[in-house]
This record gives structure tokens, sequence and C-alpha cells, in this order.
């Protein structure tokens, strides 16, 4: 397999068509970076990012654990984490100053949260989200420069954007997203024999012919418009990268496993039972794909910000909930409401117990990864966005403490987004506008 | 026609003459027609939808070559997602996408079955590069895909790629498949990019180019690129001239595909693609299949275009008519029988029905309620949106809603659990405008199914809009048939959608004036369209910023 007194040298095209390769091909400097590659000397595999989003937030007196710190308890909205306590932090108390700018309902939490901006209309998106910032960092070296994906099965349903007319179009269907990966393009990493596609390379041509009719096109066009062509030209342009990297041998990846094919799609609907059905499916395949090296950074949709998931044979959605459902005097919150928040939670815990148990090299994914969950209002009765429930997965290769739960103390929610930053190697110095600017980390969670 | 200049000093003549007091650019304002006075905008560099791109592969390849395609869908700018194409950006999973089903594509292209009617020429060898034989294919493909003639050093270099490529994989259609697919990943095919160069006749201003009104205009009234004899048109300069203009609007117009680009509008006017994700519980709606939401999709379409197209209707016409389309999927929905299994049939509603217009068919109904229960707040905000272009504020974030649990709670029907919406003054801004028309839609269910008791209490479907009380949906859809705002708001959609831009205060006497002529022309949508595309406002565009380039295609 791979050695290392192999000399670093390019494909030659007259290997195309011609003897399998059995040898392995050098590392490209881009594959060697402070997250780590994967060798054969066993040095730890890439970290990991990805977000993980549901709506409606939590009934605090449940939700919240009462410890700070380790060992915290778990309340009852909260008890389904108990198999994965210790490898998940709890962030409460956080704030989000609007600087007098209306709080746009179920909008302004998770834009805030993930932007570090407060958005004035719902179209006012001029800001990328967190883990769009961190795949342009570590993204472009793997055949997907993000999975996106939403268990609702609403093509609408993404929360990660460059900007409010460039949004990561999610993945629908556990079928598509099989096809995506596992499908006819896709290379095991851990084949004996490695070829060079010719398919592949003739790709790459192809894309690099086209980008050079850049300079011509933007000059024909407004100023306005040339930013925008641009985009596509080094989005064209990142993609030709990407398939030269699949031009090389891929590193090897021990725990890569190519699933069956997925055999049906869960019917269409917004039910509980349907989304966690598609939820597991999809969930099942992420892991899987990070575990192939197919991306680094990915993003899972449990339920929008208005989260009308429903309950078959009843007429109200968790959404209408909130609003119309009593306070039950006894136990100080909407039962019927708290029941959704309950099976949110439960899809959380299934995802990071996935990570958690699927063992790659001498540790998990999940020891591999950094997962940031995060909601988009704290009491969604009254579409509070102070104390939105945050929460972190994963060690990220051991730079993450875990098991903890942090009080913020009414610092701002920013922060969090600038230490993920931090954690995978974005140089920010500072991130946020107006109020939300920071320069601080959540040190609690750093090792 | 009298230069302005001297049309203005002859009309002051003329006032000073009859010792009127007047200005002389008051003079000038009343006198310039309407649609001369618009000053238009930047020439647009909008990013190809997916019935566009299917529309376009399909007329030009055929309609077995494309796969099945979601592209990341558009921001909805305004109401309609054609004016989100404007400032649409790509991600990389777009571009990603973009690639893969161009490879698909040109694959089909020259597969052997497919080569032998689309490949109008052979290689020598089909082993080696033919260059002969790719030039002619890049030339006319190429054409046709940039909507414009390609130059001699474009062609030579998608020749060089398919003669490269060729040479690698040792097989013509190979190569040619590599070019083709270079074609379509190119952003000049997947930008419609409008140009725009300085008027011959008047040379301080700007006019766009043929090529770009001709994606204008088939762009809004076909949802494709031009198609072969307009791109003749437009290269020889015909679409420079008035007759030869209305000699392709005429054309256009009367064609088959104008259906086409009149579902793609009122698809994007009526949101329909919350079709995409509808459902509903199949407990509490068990006759609303998926069959059903897919159908109750086309029944309204069919009943538009019937009623505009081919009975060249009344808009106005749309919130009344009885006149409509089944099949044996919605058959359970409206309880009228309709043979299993067969295809779509027409039907005219018993008038008993209670029901009549669109506002009463499962699609809008559907649409603007929950999965579980219907919502007259949203019903009747998609009225005032959709249909009256009227915007309704987002309810604010910190509403006390103690008072309303226990209407909410108590209440058998959704006028009850409304009342306090309406009388409580933080809530009753919005509610309003917005639920004297849903609650008039009450007699109809979640899934849009007919009934006469909530809760076993008689439903009271009474409402009123500008004014007008009426008692029922009949009444509500008289009174939208009724309303100025109706027929305003179409052409206003209708006319943005056009331009894909909102029209600037420039545009607004213009738009004042196609309302007018809309209502001469007994509220027709085609000889609307007819107005839009034959007036120069339509194509009228600004000239460049400072500094840039002004391009021209040689159109």
């Amino acid at each position: 397999m791979a050695s290392t007194n192999v000399s670093r040298r390019r494909v030659l095209r007259g290997m195309l068509g011609g003897t399998a390769v059995t040898l392995g091909l050098p590392l490209l400097n881009a594959q060697l970076n402070g997250n780590g590659v994967a060798l054969a000397s066993g040095a730890p595999v890439p970290t990991r990012f990805g977000t993980w989003s549901w709506g409606l937030g939590m009934n605090k007196s449940i939700f919240v654990p009462k410890t700070i710190g380790a060992n915290y308890d778990l309340p009852e909205e909260i008890e389904s984490l108990k198999p994965v306590r210790d490898q998940i932090n709890i962030l409460t108390n956080f704030r989000l100053p609007t600087d007098g700018r209306p709080n746009l309902c179920h909008f302004t939490g998770w834009v805030a949260i993930r932007t570090g901006y407060i958005p004035t209309t719902k179209n006012d998106l001029p800001y990328p989200t967190v883990d769009v910032l961190i795949s342009d960092e570590i993204g472009t070296t793997t055949r997907f420069k993000s999975l996106d994906l939403a268990a609702t099965g609403v093509a609408r349903d993404s929360v990660s954007l460059r900007n409010g007319d460039t949004i990561n179009a999610p993945v629908i269907s556990a079928v598509e997203f099989y096809r995506q990966i596992f499908g006819s393009d896709f290379q095991d990493p851990n084949s004996a024999v490695f070829k060079p596609s010719t398919k592949i390379m003739v790709r790459k041509s192809v894309l690099s012919a086209v980008g050079e009719q850049r300079r011509q096109l933007l000059a024909s066009v407004g100023s306005d418009d040339r930013a925008r062509l641009d985009q596509y030209f080094t989005a064209l342009r990142e993609l030709e990268n990407r398939l030269e990297l699949q031009l090389q041998r891929p590193q090897p990846a021990v725990a890569c496993r190519i699933p069956d094919p997925v055999g049906q799609e869960a019917a269409p609907g917004l039910d509980f039972d349907l989304v966690a059905a598609r939820h597991r499916s999809m969930t099942d395949l992420l892991v899987l794909a990070l575990a192939c090296n197919q991306a680094r950074v990915f993003n899972m949709v449990y339920s929008n910000s208005s989260a009308n998931t429903t309950r078959p044979g009843q007429a109200k959605t968790h959404h209408i909930l909130t609003h119309e459902e009593l306070v039950d005097q006894k136990l100080g919150y909407q039962p019927e409401s708290s029941w959704f928040i309950r099976r949110a939670m439960e899809s959380w815990s299934y995802f990071v117990q996935a990570l958690a148990s699927f063992k790659e090299g001498d540790g998990t994914l999940l020891d591999h990864s950094l997962v940031f969950a995060q909601s988009d209002q704290e009491y969604a009765k009254v579409h509070s966005i102070d104390g939105i429930p945050m929460m972190t997965a994963g060690t990220a290769n051991g730079k993450v403490r875990t098991g903890l739960h942090i009080d913020g103390k009414g610092a701002l929610a920013t922060n969090v987004g600038f230490t993920l930053q931090h954690i995978m190697g974005v140089p920010a110095g500072d991130w946020g506008v107006g109020s939300l600017r920071t320069d601080r980390e959540v040190s609690e969670i750093l090792s | 026609m009298l230069k302005p200049c001297f049309r203005a000093a002859a009309i002051l003549m003329l006032a000073l003459l009859a010792k009127v007091p007047v200005t002389l650019a008051a003079t000038e304002a009343a006198s310039t027609p309407p649609e001369l006075s618009v000053e238009g905008g930047p020439p647009t560099v909008r990013l190809i939808s997916d019935a566009q791109y299917l529309n376009a592969i399909a007329y030009i390849f055929g309609p077995d070559v494309a796969p099945s395609l979601h592209f990341p869908p558009l921001r909805r700018t305004e109401g309609l997602l054609a004016l989100g194409s404007k400032s649409a950006g790509v991600t990389a999973g777009a571009v990603q996408a973009y690639e893969a089903v161009a490879q698909t594509i040109a694959a089909n292209v020259v597969d052997p079955h497919h080569r032998s009617f689309l490949i109008g020429c052979m290689p020598k060898v089909e082993t080696k590069r033919d260059d002969r034989c790719a030039t002619q294919v890049i030339a006319r493909y190429g054409r046709l895909l940039f909507r414009r003639p390609l130059s001699k050093a474009e062609v030579k270099a998608y020749v060089d790629i398919a003669g490269s490529d060729a040479e690698t994989l040792n097989d013509f259609y190979s190569g040619l498949s590599s070019s083709l697919s270079a074609l379509l990943v190119s952003p000049e095919f997947l930008y419609f990019v409008e140009t725009e160069e300085r008027d011959p006749h008047n040379p301080k201003n700007m006019r766009l180019t043929g090529q770009a009104k001709a994606m204008r205009l088939s762009l809004l009234l076909w949802n494709a690129p031009p198609d072969e004899e307009l791109l003749e048109a437009a290269e020889r300069g015909q679409l420079q001239t008035r007759e030869g203009l209305s000699k392709q609007v005429d054309r256009m117009l009367a064609s088959p595909r104008m259906e086409s680009g009149l579902r793609a509008f009122f698809d994007d006017m009526f949101i329909f693609e919350g079709f995409n994700a509808l459902a509903k519980d199949a407990i509490i709606y068990p006759a609303f299949t998926q069959g059903a939401v897919e159908a109750a999709r086309e029944q309204t379409l069919r009943t538009v275009i019937d009623h505009l197209v081919a009975r060249n209707g009344d808009y106005r016409d749309l919130f009344t008519t009885r006149h409509t389309f089944l099949n044996s999927q919605l058959s359970p929905l409206y309880k009228l029988p309709v043979e299993q299994g067969g295809d779509w049939v027409a039907y005219d509603l018993p008038a008993d029905a209670g029901r009549g217009g669109l506002l009463s068919e499962i699609s809008f109904l559907a649409l603007n309620s929950h999965p579980g229960r219907s919502s007259p707040t949203r019903r009747g905000r998609a009225v005032r949106e959709i249909f009256l272009c009227q915007k309704v504020p987002d309810p604010p974030p910190n509403v006390d809603f103690s008072k309303f649990e226990d209407a909410a709670h108590s209440a058998k029907t959704a006028r009850g659990r409304l009342a306090e919406h309406a009388t409580n003054p933080v809530c009753a801004g919005c509610h309003k405008i917005t639920d004297p028309l849903g609650l008039a839609l009450e007699n109809f269910d979640g899934a849009g199914e007919f009934r006469r008791t909530e809760g076993n209490e008689l439903i009271d479907a009474s409402g009123s809009l500008n004014g007008v009380s009426f008692s029922d949906a009949d009444g509500l859809g008289k009174a939208i048939h009724d309303s100025p705002e109706a027929p305003r708001c179409l052409v206003q959609r209708l006319y943005a959608y056009g331009l894909g831009y909102k029209p600037g205060t420039d545009q607004r006497a213009w738009l004042e004036e196609l309302d007018k002529r809309f209502a001469a022309h007994g509220y027709r949508i085609v000889d609307l369209l007819h107005e839009i595309v034959t007036s120069p406002a339509f194509y009228a565009v600004t000239a460049p910023k400072s500094g840039e380039v002004v391009a021209s295609n040689g159109s």
C-alpha cells in the first residue's frame, strides 16, 4: 500500500487508460493542514465540523440542567441525551442584543447565532453562516465542500448560506443522498487497485476550459453582476480542484464501507415519525460519507425554525401548540409542545450516538468531529431569543472538552460561533456585527 | 413626428395664445406617452430556472435527453421567484449539480441512438478527432445554447476540447460529449446575460441588443430561451423595428408554447412551489393522497390556461367561474363523480356546490392551511398578497397569547378562535386585513373539502372586502372579481416577471396606462401580453455606469 518513500509527482497523462496503479500516489500539500491528515502512520484523521438545527427552542424549567459544569443533570426534556451526555456540552444563558432592530419571529435568533448579524428584514442576509466560513477553510479538499440535509423533506429548509441569494440547498431524500455519495462517481478509498479515472480527467479539462471564458464575460456585464459571475467562476475553479484531487489515489479511510442502497423513501410530510425516519436514514448515510472522506462539513436540519412537525390525527402542529396551548398550571409548561421538543432531542441523541458508536482508527467519528446544535428561539410561545439553547458534541480531535453545562451568564451568543471558528482553524480576529461583535471565546470548553 | 423640443415649443405657443398658464416641464410630461417616459433599469443577468433549463434542452435536443433535476430554489422576491433569478448566486453544491447534469445530457446526445438524428455529420474515423464535424455541431448547438452565434475563436476553443478529449479517449463522440458538456456548464448558458448597445437612432441613449430583446421576450411568453426563428430575427436586426418585433410577438402568442409560458408564470404567482412539500394528516384528511396533491396543482393551472388562452376569457372571471377540470384523484375531495382511471374531465360545478372560482379550488385552500386544519388567517393573507398585491406584516414577536388561550381552547369554530384577534388592538390591525377574507372560506376544511359545520356548530362564512359584505365563498369571489386591485395586481406581477426586476417609479405612469389598456381589452391576458411585449418600455435600459464597457454581440 502507500509507501512514504514515494516522491511527489503528478499523475501522467499517459497512465490514463493504461496500467492500473497499485502504488500509492503522494498527497497534495492542501491535504496537509493543521487539522491533521489520515496517514498509514496513524496520525489523527481530519476534524469534521457539522451543525444540527431544531425549531422552537425549549421549556427552560425542564430543559436547562440545574447543575453547572460536569456531571450535569438531565431534566425531562433532554433525558434522551443520557447515553451521550458526557460527549455533549450544553450552552445556556447566552444573549443576543438586537441594537434596537425588531425581533423577527423564527428568524432573528438563528440568523444571529449562525451569521453574527441581526437582520433588519427577512431578506436581509448579507453574511455567511459559520459553517460556510469553516467549509471555506477545510472543505476545499474533499469531493463535496459540504453535505446539507433536511430531515423535513422540504427543499427550502436550510440554515447554511453565504448570503440570502446563495443558500446551500439541502438533500431532502435518503435515496437521493445515497445516489449522490455512493452512486457511479464514488471512488472507494480502500480499493486495492486505483486507476485515475479518465472520466474525471476529462471533466476537469472541461471545467478548466470554461474557466478561461471568465475575463471576456466579466468585461461584458455591469459591476453588480460581475461579482455574481465571478462567484460562479470561483465555484467552478474549486470544483476543478476537487476533481484534480480525485485523480490522486484517495487517502485510505479505514472505517469506510459502502452501505446497501436505500430501498424506499419515507412518505412526504412532517409527521414526527416520518421526520425521525428520514433523519435516521440520512444520519446513517452521513456517518459513512464522513468516514469515507466525502466531506468534512455537514449540516442537518431536523426541523425548521417554525417547526410545523405534526402528530398523526392531531390538528395542531408543534408551532400552533406553542401559541395556543395552555400552560399547565401544575407542570408549569405546555405539555403537548414539550412533547415535540422531546422528540427533537431524541433525534439529536440518535445523531450523536451514530457518530459516537462509529469506530474510526483509534477513536470514534465523534472524537474526530465537532457538531454544533442550536435552536431558533428560547421560549417559542413569546419568541424570546436571549438564552437560545445551544450544544456542542464531539472533541474535535481533542481540542474540545465535553460533558459540561456552561452557563453563559449573559455573555454574547456569538462567542460560541467565534469559538467554533477558532477550533476549526478559521483565522478570525473577531466575528459579528454591531453589538454582536466579539473576540471572546467560550474558554470553558477548550482543552 | 416633431422632435420633443419643437413639440414643446409649439404647445407653449398655443398655450400663450390661449392665455393658458403652463410650465414647459408639465407640458412636456403631459404630452409624452407614458411608455416612452420609462427609463428602465440596467441589463439583467438572470440565473436559469429548472423549468427554463428543461425547456431549453427539450427544444434543442429533444424531450428524452435531460435527467430530472432540482437545482437550488430561487429566492422569492416581491412575490415572484422569477425576480430572485436576477440576484441569485451559486453555491459549490449547485455548481456540482450543474456539472453532473451537463455530463448526463452531453452523454445522452452522443449516444448511438440520439447521435443518428442529433449529430448531423459523421467523423471520418470514429476513434479519432474530426474537427470538421465537431465545428459543425458546436457552431449549431452553441448558438442555440448561448442564444447568439459563437465567434470563430469560441468555436475553435470548443472544437479543441472535443479534439483533445477525442484523442485521449480514442473516441470522436466522447470528445464531442466533452465540448457539449462545456457549453452546458458555461455561464453563458446558465445565465441569461442581457447586453446593451448605443442606440444608433439616438446615440445618447442605450438599447438592448436584439439578442437581449429576444431573451426577454421568450422568457416571458414561453419560459424558454429563444427558438431558431426568434434568434434569426434578432441576428438580422428585425427585433429593433416595430414591424419585425410585432411579427415575432404574433407568432409566439399564437404558438402552443404560450401555454408553457403562462403555466410557469401562474405557478410562480400562485406560490405553487408549496406543493413540492405539501402533505396533510392522513387520519384527518384520508382523501388527500399524494395523487391529490399533484392533481390539485394541475387542476388550477389547467383551469387558468383553458379560461385565459383557449377561451380568451376575462381574467377576473377566474374568481367566479364554475368551469374547471377534475380527475379521479380529486373526485373524493370535491364529492363529485369522475370516472375512475380516466383523464381530466371538463366540469361545470353545480351552482349549489358552494364553489366557484380559484379561491374555492383545492389548490388554494389546501396550500394555505395547516396539515390538520384550516387557517382563515393564512388564506386571508394569501388572498391579499397573491391576488391583490397587498403586503400583510408578520406578527409581532411579543404578543401576549394568554388572552387567546381560553378562546382557542373553548371555541368550536375558527371564527370563535379568532374573535379575540379581531378586537384586541395589538392584533386587530393585521387580522382585520386577513380574517374577513379567510373566514369566508371556512366552509372548506384544511384539505379543501366542503363542510357546513365545525365542531357541530354551523359555520358563519360572512366577511367583507373594501366595504362590500358577503356571506360565503361565492360572495368573496365576486368581491375579488369586482375589486380594481385584482387586475392591477396581475398587471404588476406579469410586468415585473417579464422584466426580471421590480419596476421603478419611472414605470408608474406606464403601469397605470397598462391597467387601462387591460380593462379596455376586456381583461384578456393575451392582449395584455401583446401590449407589454410590443411596448418600448419593456425593453428600456439605462446607460452603463461610468467606466463600464458597453458590449455588443453584433445583433
